[in-house]
């Protein structure tokens, strides 16, 4: 029987289970047959803090949602057009996001009277009518996996949990998707136990069969590929991409690369990424805590590396004290904050943007510092790259505001050419720079007031740094009132120049015409810029620009807004940016904010952007 | 010591730091910056004892870094003519792990004292004695805050007035020794800062320890907490009191008194004359087992009895930087150094246009 293949231009899949059930991992393997197969893509995992949260509830639900198209897309998409649920939990949690006339494939096994009861349906609502207004596809995916595996030589219990395999074989079928890589993934994954990747692979297959010889599913989907830019690409994660941005600034710089870091959700996985790199010469030191994570990376560039902390907000306020010492010492050095929901420990999987301020001003004294936000997973690759720039040709410490949604959100990357890639080879002082052959470590450079790079085992370069006031030029300790005056103000403008060396902020404004800007930073680009398409698409006018660098801002930044009527600024946060663009530029910015711990949704931000649209007009 | 390979002699503990070409002299190992302790203080005894003792290193200036956290005697590294830096308050292990992990060619040592290595950065010195970092702490214990003005520190006795405890503490103090044994430290030993010769012997043996040595030195303050250590220093008592630890030698308080094993293992003081000669333990800092080293830092309870000064423990086990760069040499030895474009085109990969 050959099925109808229907051709689609985009769809939303949410897989939802158990933590248990392996949805990361099969949201990440069908993302990769995707990403294999040339879709554009973008995707949102969600998971809960707890590892094994009681199994069958609605605290315990897991869920991965992948967005693909036949065209470039910005955002992991509003509403799932198909939800994979794989127990009434993951029904229960999910179905409210579906729109009328999506699809949801049950897993029925599960929907026994006691799981019902657990999330409080009195009902199954696989019987009771109540889900009417969707596709339903009642599949009872564990015992067909069961019986699938019967031949092989697995515990009951390894062949059930083996219904995720099923499931994404199932799905696989249903959107043509290739296999060959998740039949490669499973072999490596569990080279060392061949009963098991014989059942896995046995079950993504008899998913697939089933797909393809069952009448409940009548109808499989095409996506085309996407026409992305020509290149080779990948599909890479934020935290993957910050990884591979740092060892490519190490190589750049020239510089050994040395990572102080302390697990903390949702950094970690730098942490795990880069201790698997020493071939590139890469040091990773898992420290006591969050303060000897980052004394240990600023001890490392005291004595010549590329020194890096990565955490997460808990972690950020910790370092403070640290990254006030490298901003007196002038070391360079680069802090990672992957932002998570807070204050405290507050949302410790869920994505929030609400540490700007403390970025910028979260130390004691006047302790300027530049803050760079990436706007993209692949984003996060340049951004690490461009921190490592301002770190060393500045001689400061540099803070990354990425967030939890960049981190294990996904995207296509387009893989550079490493011999595109800007030249940042440092030069540590090697000469005297004084008069008599003396060293002056505070002498500044007239061009970026940088300080010089002077390393240990630099023979008559041997100075004491601190976190004392220094003595303009000579370095010595120094209470004196003007001293202090000049210093204060020289780190500041020492910050303040590199809004000098950094691309003017762009507008797209298609028409050239718009009376509205939206402005946004960070992790929200891509359902910003969904949101300006819809606007767009009916007939709005509208500009978008998005700030990366958040300190210093670009230099056009005050000319940019003045140009428009209304000035937009939607934030995952209390309205951190808008505060300070009011502030530094007296333009009455609106500011509109959400912090539900996950990015915002497209559709609400093109009425909000339509709503100020028409009180503008 | 230095060793007796002939061809490269030595300090062990700095057998990954170049040899200087010329040695330099102690004069020019002071920095041009004004001394500013309060007049009388021990930390200029250890200044000096420590500038005459960094020659004897054997390796260039530029390869000596000084770190210190905040306090008194944290101003250390802005008297020396090495690299130096004054950091934040007991970060100071944490930030010379950094520096010390990623340059093997550096002697790098920790100045602290008994506020900033025990009671802010106690985390951080106990993890880098654990680890088995390449540094030298030096902890100057003066059992008093001297920068904030007199308050109790996690050194000071139970029962000592100070400003911030007119009726006394309550905090029951710490014994360092007994603390850096806890986290195992290959190297702990104590000295005075009033014994120049048993201070410098002590430096010298913390150098040649590769691996983390950590040792603390009594301090005076004569402004905060005068004579702290008088009845170490008074020479009626001194002999007394005072237990001299050498290598296989018998461990003897004064000409009657020695150490011997209590019924549960600790140790005691006994009249040697009572007990037998034969029964005094032979001091051995070698032993794998940090329980005896504990033991005999035990011994100055109550109220500094019984002090053993010297080397408390001197055991050999590898260096937490040359095990991270020994990892680096084997990865890149087993798959090559590795390759950026290579490692960014890893993965699924496909090709558009
Ligand atoms: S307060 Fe005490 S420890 Fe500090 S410098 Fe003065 S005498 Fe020395």
């Amino acid at each position: 029987m050959t099925k109808e293949v229907q051709r689609l231009d985009r769809v939303i899949i949410r897989f939802a289970g158990d933590s248990g059930d392996g949805m990361q991992l099969t949201g990440d393997r069908f993302t990769q047959e995707t990403a294999s197969f040339g879709n554009d893509l973008s995707t949102l995992p969600n998971f809960p803090a707890e590892i094994r949260a009681p199994a069958g509830t609605l605290p315990g639900v897991s869920s991965f949602q992948l967005h693909f198209a036949d065209h470039d897309i910005m955002t992991p998409g509003d509403a799932p057009d198909v939800l994979v649920a794989m127990n009434p939990a993951a029904l229960r949690a999910n179905v409210g996001d579906l729109p009328p006339g999506a699809t949801v494939i049950a897993n029925t096994d599960e929907f026994t009277r006691r799981n019902l009861a657990k999330v409080g349906y009195a009902s199954n609502p696989l019987e009771d009518g109540s889900l009417a207004a969707y596709k339903v596809s009642a599949v009872p995916l564990t015992s067909m996996t069961v019986r699938a595996l019967a031949g092989f030589d697995v515990s009951k219990k390894d062949a059930e949990r083996a219904k995720n395999m099923f499931a994404l074989g199932l799905l696989s079928w249903m959107y043509n998707r290739p296999t060959e890589g998740t039949l490669g993934f499973l072999k490596a994954k569990f080279a060392g136990r061949p009963e098991i990747m014989a059942a896995n692979r046995a079950a993504f297959q008899a998913g697939w069969n089933f797909g393809e010889t069952t009448e409940d599913f009548a109808v499989s989907y095409e996506v085309r590929p996407a026409a992305l830019p020509p290149g080779t690409y990948r599909n890479i994660t934020g935290n993957l991409a910050v990884a591979y941005g740092l060892i490519a600034a190490a190589e750049l710089t020239g510089l050994p690369l040395f990572l102080g870091s302390y697990p903390i959700t949702p950094a970690s996985d730098i942490l795990h990424e880069l201790s698997r790199h020493k071939r590139f010469g890469v040091r990773t030191f898992q420290a006591e805590d969050e303060i000897a994570g980052v004394g240990a990376a600023l001890g490392a560039a005291f004595g010549g590396a590329l020194g890096v902390t990565t955490t997460s907000g808990p972690g950020m306020v910790l370092k403070a004290e640290t990254i006030g010492l490298a901003v007196m010492t002038e070391l360079p050095l680069i802090v990672i904050d992957v932002q998570r929901g807070g204050p405290s420990t507050g949302l410790p999987t869920k994505t929030e943007q609400a540490d700007l301020l403390m970025a910028l001003y979260g130390r004691n004294g006047e302790s300027p510092v530049p803050v760079l936000a990436p706007r993209s997973p692949a984003d996060c690759f340049d951004i690490a790259i461009e921190a490592a720039r301002i770190a060393t040709t500045y001689r400061t410490p540099v803070i990354v505001l990425s967030d939890g949604y960049l981190a294990n959100g996904s995207e296509p990357w387009r893989i550079p050419d490493v011999s595109a890639l800007p030249d940042l080879a440092v030069r540590h002082a090697a000469e005297p720079n004084g008069p008599d052959g003396a060293f002056l470590p505070y002498l500044r450079d007239p061009e970026t007031l940088a300080r010089p790079w002077a390393v240990p085992g630099t023979a008559g370069l041997e100075h004491r740094i601190g976190g004392i006031e220094k003595s303009d030029g000579t370095g010595d300790i120094s209470y004196s009132p003007a001293n202090h005056d000049l210093m204060v103000r020289s780190r500041q403008a020492k910050v303040d120049g590199i809004a000098r060396g950094i691309p003017p902020l762009e507008v797209d404004d298609p028409g050239g015409d718009a009376e509205v800007l939206v402005l946004g930073w960070g992790g929200t680009y891509g359902s910003i810029g969904a949101a300006v398409r819809r606007v767009r698409r009916a007939g709005g006018r509208v500009a978008q620009a998005h700030l990366r660098h958040l300190a210093p801002f670009p230099e056009n930044l005050g000319e940019v807004l003045r140009r428009y009527d209304r000035v937009l600024v939607p934030e995952i946060n209390l309205g951190q940016l808008a505060l300070l663009l009011r502030g530094r530029f007296l333009v009455d910015v609106i500011s509109y904010t959400k912090v539900r711990g996950l990015p915002f949704k497209a559709e609400e931000l093109a009425a909000v952007l339509q709503e100020v649209i028409d009180r503008a007009e | 010591m230095p060793n007796e390979n002939g061809s490269r002699p030595g300090f062990r503990g700095l057998r990954l730091v170049p040899r200087a070409e010329t040695a330099f002299t102690a004069k020019q190992a002071k920095s041009d910056q004004e001394v500013r302790w309060c007049p009388g203080c021990g930390d200029y005894a250890i200044l000096a004892a420590f500038q005459s003792f960094l020659p004897e290193l054997g390796v260039p200036r530029e390869n000596i870094v000084i770190i210190s956290g905040i306090g008194c005697s944290s101003r250390f590294p802005y008297y020396l003519d090495t690299y130096g830096m004054h950091s934040i308050h007991g970060r100071a292990p944490a930030i010379a792990t950094g520096l010390a992990a990623s340059r093997p060619d550096l002697s790098v040592w920790v100045i602290t004292g008994d506020g900033d290595g025990l009671s802010i950065g106690g985390n951080h010195l106990m993890h880098a004695l654990r680890r088995n970092v390449n540094i030298n702490v030096l902890l100057f214990n003066n059992r008093i805050y001297g920068l904030t003005k007199g308050q109790y520190s996690p050194t000071s006795e139970r029962g000592k007035v100070t400003k911030s405890s007119p009726m006394g503490t309550v905090d029951a103090p710490f014994n360092p020794v007994s603390l850096a044994l806890g986290a195992e430290a290959g190297f702990v030993a104590r000295t005075i800062d009033s014994d120049r010769r048993h201070l410098t012997g002590v430096l010298r043996a913390a150098a040649d320890h590769p691996g983390a040595a950590f040792v603390e030195i009594y301090q005076n303050c004569p402004i905060f907490n005068d004579d702290a250590f008088a009845p170490l220093k008074d020479p009626g008592q001194r002999d007394l009191r005072l237990l001299r630890l050498e290598h296989g030698e018998p461990l003897r308080a004064g000409p009657d008194r020695g150490v011997v094993l209590g019924e549960y293992g600790e140790l005691v003081v006994a009249d040697v004359a009572e007990v037998g000669e034969e029964r005094v333990l032979r001091h051995d800092a070698h032993r794998p087992d940090p329980g005896y080293a504990f033991a005999l830092s035990r011994l100055d309870q109550p109220a500094f009895e019984h002090v053993p000064i010297g080397v408390f423990r001197d055991v050999e086990r590898p260096a937490y930087d040359e095990l991270m760069n020994a990892q680096l040499a084997e990865a890149a030895a087993a798959e090559g150094r590795g390759d950026l474009a290579a490692l960014l085109a890893g993965g699924d990969t496909w090709t558009v246009g």
